[in-house]
């Protein structure tokens, strides 16, 4: 089980306003799928515009990530750069 | 409008050319000489990255007509290494890692001989108020001005 | 290894001179306007002189008739793209937009919107071609400042913009493309937990990146199809996908050779020509050099976002700073896709905040649509808390460094953005600011000092190298990323590191489309980070091979061969008593012991370390000419580690002094009709060698456990303070909030006069 943390409107309009969430998941790929099963557009969201910190570290586009047991995930923007 | 004949020296050698009335020496060098050391970045006497010197003064060479070179001696950055011996500029300006993408490079190089062989032992203060018509966006110019500085004392040292 | 368990290096972090240097020095590199190709046609470019206007109607007849006139172009030569989202430098963009920037269709929305295409036999032919073409512009109303753009009744740029991020949809068009809200803990709860509030509105103009290249091309399309195409850009494979995109063409019939780029900082990771130039060669023939001149890159490429902050903080009245609420308006250009989110995410990085509201507007105007500048969007939002945090330590009457120490993010804080921070060096940016001698220098009249601390992401990302052993024993290391500002030595030092070889012996080389695996753009300060992994990781798979054929050679098993200082060795006794194989040895044999030695890496770096700089500046006022002169400056920054420390302090001094130029002087100013009035150098001033003191940097070094060598990205945070470190100077020296971008002498002497008056 992870803590799933939205702080951005783009994934709390999915939820209806939610901000936190727990999830199975034991990858990005598995976490996508799950928020899609459950909220509806938002695992896409979350595949194509959102970067995943798992316990601080964060992962811009990387599917196979493992989310460890008890991990804190935030779902942030993707960042670009100069 | 038949093109104007030049004989003019560059970089030591005697070089004969046509062009346009209009046609600015950086475009001679650039598209009619291949010499493309020389750089534009404005067109408009702003940037210095078309420097060049005239019979030892330097000048932007955007801000030239080609036909003005007639007689004259050019010095452009191809010019200003001995063979494969860099001038002590070029190679201090390596050294200090004086230059990140290296656009602006040939016309501070230009500028800085222009300087040096004016003012051998020029201050901090001199040296940027000369450099000040040459922009670089990239250094911050602290490693250029560093660089220019060291080469002066070097080379009034060597001689 | 060193005693503290680092690794002992022999290359890393020494500074040797660029693989590339004489190259530089010696007028020999070839930048993108450097390249031809024989029997190239001029190519140049038709732009909009309205700021917003409807394109009735093209005539280009006259035009295609004009001698040495080869083609002619418009966005009728281009497929019409529906909207889908593309990963560009700033952020998601879109391929729409992206082609409607490119040339305009319907409407032209900027002064300087390209509108049409011209490739001839000269420079004269094509000038004569763009004067005949016939453009029938109905001119409608513009807008230009970003708040003028949100009210209601603001001529509308696109009549299918309908804010997104609104509960419920809006039911009419209007500038605002996108409303965001950044929301942890519970913001208003803490505000009345605070004994100081600060409320303020800053704003900030418009910047260029001002790179001194323009951007130039030569593109050549063959009757078979495929597509040759030469430019400098900051990132070949980035052109590759944007052209195939736009054209649809696909990827394999197109290579493109990076040519050396002359600057971009942003500004080059997006095409403006590359597309123009594969149309008019496929309509002529004929290959077409494209280059532009300073007044199109003013007018015609991206600069960054200006925009409004308003910021509330609120803290204790020992300094804990205990909420932070912000509002962003920032404007995009013509296009959505202002960098609006990462300002908001970066907004109070700095500090350990854990309730924090920031709601974000991405807005657009009859403006250049904005492309990615150095930290996109965080110098903006950072301009405006780091006001705020000093007049909050004014009003603490608290030294600006200890309130920022007191409140500044550490491993194991929440970031202000959300996830738990890891190993970060933003306290020690603090500290080696206080421990720097100019903290203590004695200040004269008018003097003053101000400081700021910023925050960049950094990223990872894609990124491939091969690295091939020679068989002299010398080494090639290709990757696919244009070299901006020195990463071929850090490519070649991190190589030499691993192979344990002279640096000298490894040539770094940039390769085209074809002859690389794939790499993400030259952007986000990722090249040192995740293409030097790839390095790092090529490397390491050749010294496996080499090690195995040292063992083929010994005949005995590979785990039993070390490899030290660029030898073979048998680990240990037991292995056996064989003399060292050399790099050069094994690679002489190499045919014989099972051909040539060959290694690739190619992954997706994550796990980009953060980076946190802290500014300090010494200004002098002049209050009669409100001129305003940087006395010192310091900038300390945490580089995790510096692989080549001259190139380090060389980004650092460079971000520091393009801050500068935004605090002080540059600005794009606009006539009534909304054309742009300063498309040059003369008037568009960015600073120059006689503005400036030397840049004081210190590089702290608190590793990147997830690099090999330890390194963060370095060449953004440098942009982040100094616009605040600037401001709060200026207040210190002469007791005036300047809250509005840039700072220029007009508006320091309209400050110093309104002062004097209020003091009357």
């Amino acid at each position: 089980m992870a803590r799933i943390v939205l702080t951005h409107s783009a994934c709390r309009q999915y939820t209806g306003g939610t901000a936190e969430l727990e999830s199975d998941a034991t990858s990005i790929r598995g976490l996508v799928r799950d928020l899609e099963a459950r909220f509806p557009g938002l695992g896409r969201q979350v595949e194509e515009s959102m970067a995943v910190a798992i316990d601080g570290v964060m992962h811009q586009d990387d599917l196979t990530a493992p989310i460890p047991e008890g991990a804190e995930v935030y779902l942030l923007p993707r960042i670009g750069g100069g | 409008m038949a093109k104007h004949h030049i004989s003019t020296t560059i970089n030591g050698e005697p070089v004969e050319f046509l062009c346009n009335t209009e046609q600015t020496m950086l475009d001679v060098l650039r598209d009619e000489l291949h010499l493309t050391g020389t750089k534009e970045g404005c067109a408009t006497g702003d940037c210095g990255a078309c420097s060049i010197t005239v019979d030892g003064r330097l000048v932007c060479s955007c801000l030239m007509l080609g036909v003005e070179a007639e007689g004259h001696a050019i010095q452009t950055i191809e010019g200003m290494a001995d063979g494969d011996q860099l001038h002590p500029l070029q190679q201090k300006f390596l050294e200090y890692a004086a230059l990140q993408c290296g656009i602006c490079t040939p016309g501070f190089l230009v500028a800085s001989r222009a300087l040096l062989e004016r003012n051998p032992n020029p201050t901090e203060e001199e040296a940027r108020y000369w450099l000040a018509g040459n922009l670089c966006r990239c250094t911050g110019y602290d490693k250029i001005i560093r660089a220019v500085l060291d080469t002066a004392a070097d080379m009034r040292g060597a001689s | 290894m060193a005693p503290d368990g680092t690794p002992d290096l022999k290359v890393v972090g020494t500074r040797p001179i660029r693989p590339d240097g004489v190259d530089k020095v010696t007028g020999r590199a070839q930048f993108g306007a450097d390249f031809q190709l024989p029997g190239q046609l001029v190519g140049k470019v038709l732009r909009s002189p309205h700021a917003h206007a409807r394109i009735r109607s093209i005539d280009t007849s006259k035009a295609e008739a004009i001698p040495g006139v080869k083609a002619v172009m418009t966005a009728a030569d281009m497929p019409e793209i529906t909207s889908e989202e593309a990963f560009v430098g700033e952020g998601p963009a879109d391929f729409k937009d992206m082609s409607g920037n490119t040339m305009a269709r319907d409407k032209a929305l900027y002064d300087g919107h390209a509108v049409a295409a011209v490739a001839a036999t000269s420079a004269a032919a094509a000038d004569a071609a763009l004067a005949a073409i016939e453009v029938d512009y109905e001119v409608l109303p513009h807008v230009i400042d970003v708040e003028d753009a949100m009210v209601e009744g603001a001529p509308v740029l696109h009549d299918d913009m309908f804010t997104s991020g609104v509960d419920p949809k809006p039911a009419t068009p209007s500038n605002v493309a996108k409303r965001m809200v950044f929301e942890l803990g519970d913001v208003d709860a803490a505000f009345e937990k605070a004994d100081i509030v600060i409320e303020r509105k800053y704003k900030t103009a418009p910047v260029h990146q001002g790179y001194i290249e323009p951007h130039a091309c030569v593109a050549q399309y063959a009757a078979d199809g495929q597509v040759q195409i030469y430019c400098s850009s900051q990132g070949q494979f980035m052109v590759r996908a944007y052209v195939a995109k736009l054209l649809g063409i696909d990827i394999s019939e197109i290579r493109v050779t990076p040519l050396e780029i002359g600057g971009g900082f942003g500004g080059k990771t997006l095409v403006y020509l590359e597309p123009l130039a594969v149309v008019l060669s496929r309509k002529s023939g004929r290959p077409v050099k494209m280059a532009m001149t300073r007044e199109e890159v003013f007018r015609g490429s991206g600069p960054t976002s200006g925009g409004t902050v308003w910021v509330k903080i609120g803290a204790k009245r020992d300094g804990t700073i205990v909420a932070g609420d912000a509002v962003l308006k920032f404007q995009a250009g013509a296009y959505a896709g202002s960098p609006v989110g990462p300002g908001c995410m970066t907004a109070f990085a700095v500090y350990d905040l854990q309730d924090v509201r920031i709601t974000g507007y991405d807005v657009v105007t009859n403006r250049p649509k904005v492309a990615a500048y150095r930290a996109p969007g965080a110098p903006i939002s950072n301009f405006g808390v780091e006001s705020a945090v000093d007049e909050l330590a004014r009003e603490l009457d608290m030294d600006p460094v200890e309130l920022r120490l007191k409140n500044a993010a550490k491993k194991g804080t929440k970031a202000a953005y959300g996830p738990t921070f890891g190993d970060i060096g933003c306290v020690e940016t603090l500290e080696a600011v206080k421990n720097h001698p100019n903290y203590n220098v004695p200040l004269g009249p008018n003097q003053g000092r101000g400081v700021a601390a910023g925050f960049w992401f950094n990223i990872g990302g894609e990124s491939s190298a091969t690295v091939n052993i020679n068989e002299d024993g010398t080494a090639v290391v290709a990757t696919g990323n244009p070299d901006i500002g020195g990463s071929r030595a850090s490519m070649a030092m991190m190589a030499a590191e691993v192979l344990g070889i002279d640096v000298e012996r490894v040539r770094p080389i940039v390769a085209d489309t074809s002859s690389v695996g794939y790499c993400f753009l030259t952007g986000g300060s990722r090249v040192t980070f995740a293409t030097g992994m790839a390095v790092v990781e090529a490397s390491k798979s050749a010294v496996n091979e080499l090690k195995a054929r040292a063992a083929k050679t010994w005949d005995i098993p590979v785990d039993a061969v070390e490899w030290e200082d660029g030898r073979a060795v048998p680990a240990g006794s037991n292995a056996g008593d064989f003399e060292p194989l050399s790099l050069e040895d094994l690679a002489a044999k190499s045919g014989r012991t099972g051909g040539p030695i060959a290694a690739t890496s190619s992954l997706n770096a994550q796990g980009a370390g953060p980076g946190f700089g802290t500014h300090l500046v010494d200004v002098e006022v002049d209050r009669e000419t409100g001129h305003v002169k940087v006395l010192r400056y310091l900038a300390t920054q945490d580089a995790g580690r510096a692989i080549h420390p001259s190139y380090v302090e060389g980004q650092i001094q460079g971000g520091a002094v393009q801050g500068i130029g935004w605090a002080l002087n540059e600005e794009y100013i606009y006539d009534d009709k909304g054309r742009l009035e300063n498309p040059g150098f003369l008037d568009y001033r960015i600073p120059v060698a006689s503005d400036l003191p030397m840049i004081d940097t210190v590089v702290v070094e608190v590793p990147n456990p997830r690099h090999p060598y330890g390194a963060r990205g370095v060449g953004e945070v440098p942009i982040v303070p100094p616009m605040a470190a600037m401001a709060n100077a200026i207040q210190d020296a002469i007791g005036i909030r300047m809250t509005e971008l840039p700072m220029s002498p007009p508006k320091v002497r309209k400050a110093v006069d309104e002062q004097a008056a209020a003091e009357e």
